[in-house]
This record gives C-alpha cells, sequence and structure tokens, in this order.
C-alpha cells in the first residue's frame, strides 16, 4: 500500500490556499477576456475591464484578488490504496489553510460559532469533504469560497410536477434574487436530484469544474447552455449595473433522486471563482 | 457623466449627483461592517457617541486582508451594503452623507437617502487589488480587537464609484437593468 505522510498534504493546502487566492486560473481569465468583446453596455464593459486590470494587479503585486479571501472548502479525493501517515489528515488540513492564510496575507473571515461569532484570527475551520475513490492517489481540491455570492445561494425542494421548466425558473429566480449582490458577473454551480445535502454539495462540486467543461449527459448540456443565455437576458449585467454579461458559465451536476422529490440546489460565485487543485 | 468630487461630501459638490454618474473621490473615508455597525448602534443606545464625528462623511463597506510591508492596506473591494440596512437609516439622520458598498438596499435606506440629501455609491466588487491602490493610507480609528471588522480612517485618491441611488429617488439598479433584459 502506498503511503502519504500527512505533512505533504499541509504543505499542498498552504501553498493552494494562497496561490488560488493571488491567481485566478486560466479558464476564468479566458471567459472574462471574451465577456468583455462580447458587452455592450459601455458602464458594463468598463467594469470588466476593471476587473482584468484587478487580476494582473493581484498577480503582479502578490495581493489577493478580493479581500473576501474567503472560508476555505477542500475536497480530499483518498484513494482506497493509500494509507494515510504521520498524524490526524483532518488537523493537517486545518495546518495548510492556518498557515496559508497567515503567511498569504489572508483575511481572516471565520467566526468560530455562528452565533457568538468570535473571529478564530487563522481562517480555520475550512470546510472539508472527503471522498474515498479508487487509486493510490490524493486528489486535493482548495476552493476559497466568498460569502457575497454564497449568501445568494438557494436550495428549492421541488415537486416532481414542476418538471424541467420548474428547474429552470427556480434556478433563474436566483440569479435574479441575488442581482448585484453575488458580484456579476457570476459562474453559477447548480446540483439537481439526491437529497437535500446531496443537491447543496453537488451545487458546490460544479463551481469547481472548469467554465469550459460541459456536462457529459446531453440534456444536461443542453440546460446549461440554455440557461446561460437566459441568465444573460436577465439584464443585470456587470456589477448589476445593466448589461449582457451576467453569468459566465452555467455548470449542472445530477443524481438519483427520490420518487416523491426533485431538489435544485444553486451556488453562486462571483468571477473570482477560485480553485486550486494538486494531485500528490 | 464623469465627476470628482471630495470627502467628507461639500452640499455644492454632490448636490446634482445622479444615478449613473461616475465618480472619483478623494479625500477621508471611513471603513465599517456588520461587527463595526452593531457596537456603533449599542453605542447609540446607551446614549454615547460614535467613534468619529459622521457628518458629511462617507462610510465605506469594506474589511481589507492585512497589508503587506510597506503598504497602506491589503486588497480592499466593496462587501454587500444589505447587510447593513438595519443600521443605515438611523446613522443617515445623524448626518452621515454618503455609503459605498455594493449591492441592492432596502426602501427604508433609500427613503433615508432622498430625506436627507445622502447618496449611495457602489465600488466594483471583487476589484480589490485595483481598489487598494487609490488608498493612500489606513488607520485603524476604533473597535481594533474586531480585526478586519474595525472601523478605520481611510486616506484617498481619485477612487472610483457609480452613483446607485441618489436623493431623487433614483436607483440604478432597477433602472439599468431594464435597458438591457430581454426576457
Amino acid at each position: 500500500m502506498r503511503t502519504v505522510n500527512v505533512d505533504k498534504v499541509t504543505e499542498a493546502v498552504r501553498e493552494m490556499c494562497i496561490n488560488a487566492n493571488y491567481f485566478l486560473s486560466a479558464d476564468m481569465k479566458e471567459k472574462l477576456d471574451r465577456a468583455v468583446a462580447k458587452e455592450e453596455s459601455p458602464l458594463g464593459k468598463q467594469i470588466l475591464c476593471q476587473l482584468q486590470e484587478n487580476l494582473q494587479i493581484a498577480g503582479e503585486d502578490k495581493i489577493p484578488i478580493c479581500q473576501d479571501t474567503g472560508m476555505a472548502v477542500v475536497f480530499l479525493e483518498i484513494g482506497q490504496e493509500v494509507s494515510l501517515t504521520g498524524g490526524d489528515i483532518n488537523e493537517a488540513v486545518q495546518e495548510g489553510v492556518r498557515r496559508g492564510y497567515t503567511e498569504g496575507y489572508l483575511r481572516k473571515s471565520v467566526v468560530g460559532d455562528p452565533l457568538l461569532r468570535e473571529n478564530t484570527k487563522d481562517n480555520t475551520p475550512a470546510v472539508i469533504h472527503y471522498e474515498i475513490v479508487p487509486g493510490d492517489q490524493v486528489k486535493i481540491t482548495v476552493a476559497p469560497k466568498g460569502f457575497g455570492s454564497e449568501n445568494m445561494s438557494r436550495i428549492f425542494m421541488l415537486k416532481p410536477a414542476d418538471g424541467v421548466e420548474g428547474v429552470k425558473n427556480a434556478i433563474l429566480s436566483a440569479v435574479r434574487e441575488a442581482g448585484p449582490n453575488a458580484c456579476p458577473p457570476v459562474v453559477v454551480g447548480v446540483g439537481i436530484g439526491g437529497t437535500f445535502e446531496k443537491a447543496a454539495l453537488m451545487a458546490k462540486k460544479a463551481l469547481v469544474r472548469s467554465p469550459d467543461e460541459s456536462s457529459e449527459i446531453p440534456w444536461v448540456r443542453e440546460m446549461e447552455e440554455e440557461l446561460l443565455e437566459k441568465i444573460n437576458g436577465l439584464g443585470i449585467g456587470p456589477g448589476g449595473l445593466g448589461g449582457r454579461i451576467t453569468a459566465l458559465a452555467v455548470n449542472i451536476n445530477t443524481y438519483a433522486t427520490h420518487i416523491a422529490g426533485l431538489p435544485v440546489a444553486v451556488n453562486m460565485c462571483c468571477h473570482v471563482n477560485r480553485h486550486a487543485v494538486r494531485v500528490l | 457623466m464623469e465627476k470628482h468630487i471630495q470627502a467628507p461630501l461639500l452640499e455644492a459638490e454632490i448636490r446634482d449627483l445622479k444615478a449613473g454618474d461616475y465618480v472619483y473621490i478623494t479625500g477621508t473615508l471611513y471603513t465599517a461592517r456588520d461587527a463595526a455597525h452593531k457596537r456603533m448602534q449599542e453605542a447609540l443606545d446607551r446614549g454615547e457617541g460614535l467613534p468619529f464625528d459622521i457628518k458629511d462623511q462617507v462610510i465605506y463597506y469594506m474589511g481589507p486582508s492585512p497589508a503587506r510591508e510597506g503598504r497602506p492596506i491589503g486588497s480592499a473591494g466593496p462587501t454587500t451594503a444589505s447587510r447593513m440596512d438595519k443600521y443605515a437609516p438611523r446613522l443617515l439622520d445623524l448626518g452621515l452623507k454618503g455609503m459605498v458598498g455594493k449591492g441592492k438596499r432596502t426602501k427604508e435606506v433609500l427613503d433615508a437617502v432622498i430625506r436627507n440629501g445622502g447618496i449611495y455609491f457602489a465600488a466594483v466588487g471583487g476589484a480589490g487589488a485595483l481598489l487598494s491602490k487609490r488608498i493612500r493610507k489606513a488607520e485603524v480609528i476604533a473597535y481594533e480587537d474586531l480585526g478586519t471588522e474595525a472601523v478605520r480612517k481611510l486616506e484617498v485618491e481619485n477612487f472610483p464609484v457609480i452613483v446607485v441611488a441618489d436623493r431623487f429617488g433614483n436607483n440604478l439598479y432597477e433602472t439599468a437593468v431594464q435597458t438591457y433584459r430581454k426576457n
């Protein structure tokens, strides 16, 4: 059995927290570049250009793209033929987040208790999702999530009779309601099916998927394309100040569900759709 | 239209500003977000004063990332203004003139803007690195224990904002969207 020391996980998480906050992935950057050419509103175009300039300054000056450097969401896909050694894996991830947010001059945005609300001062704990997969590798995805857009996310427990139209309307209503608050242009992550929590997790995972990567299921792919067009017809535009570019991508994940249900989760993300991936 | 104004705000410079105007602010902004607003509200409830004289001032809804050595501030873009809606009307009635943030406001806030000749500006959400370049100085003046949520006095130069809601009742978030709506 292959062994992986958890110290390596700590180091990878530390570095990914920092890099994800300074550098936007090439696929997201390219989406933004293409959006500038398509935007018809002069103010909208100006805002998109500011966002491009912002990315450049962030990368050059090593300053976070956005001051909301997020709550760290970490996905760990652990191969079933891997033995993790050297300590507690959960603590190893938290230590990586702690070091990354401290050494990288990232904002500490986490309160230890949702009601007592005292800042933990090192951005821990992260939200960690574990998955056991075939193989002998460990895949780590770090996705720092800002709350301007997280707060505008929604879950709908629709009825089977609501059907495809009901699903589309739910997604459109979430984006419409989010309006300027989610810092458009946005990326819309959607989870359809499963249970209450499965739908939400699928929506989160949809955000981590590249905006260039469509669903492999034909009807889902069509829905992604149709919804992107409909969302961009809402007129919200960059900064919510009017325009053609409200969303850069719509990513949908689906799963089996119960005969009585049709859960739909919509996880909103601003254009700073940060994620870093590393395989150990 | 593009305009240059000073902060604290001068009546002569802001009375004609309308939703949609692109404005560059030079002068002083005070930062405050959720936790600082809660404390200011509690101070007022106890009959105490605010940590700074808010007359004609502008509050920037912002909590920065930490500054690197030699820099005044880290990334410094706007946070969602609606979370401060509960507190804003009272501050406007006490003399606050301007707010910089992002996102929709409640009718109560918009009414208070009209009633007091105030103004609500949006800065571009997600442009924190760019906006930090327009901040020359930053100093924590109250609630230091709140970390990023402490009240800071900022000196800004040509800080770019857009008028969203003005004293005439215009709201750019409502009108601009209509222009580009297809369905």
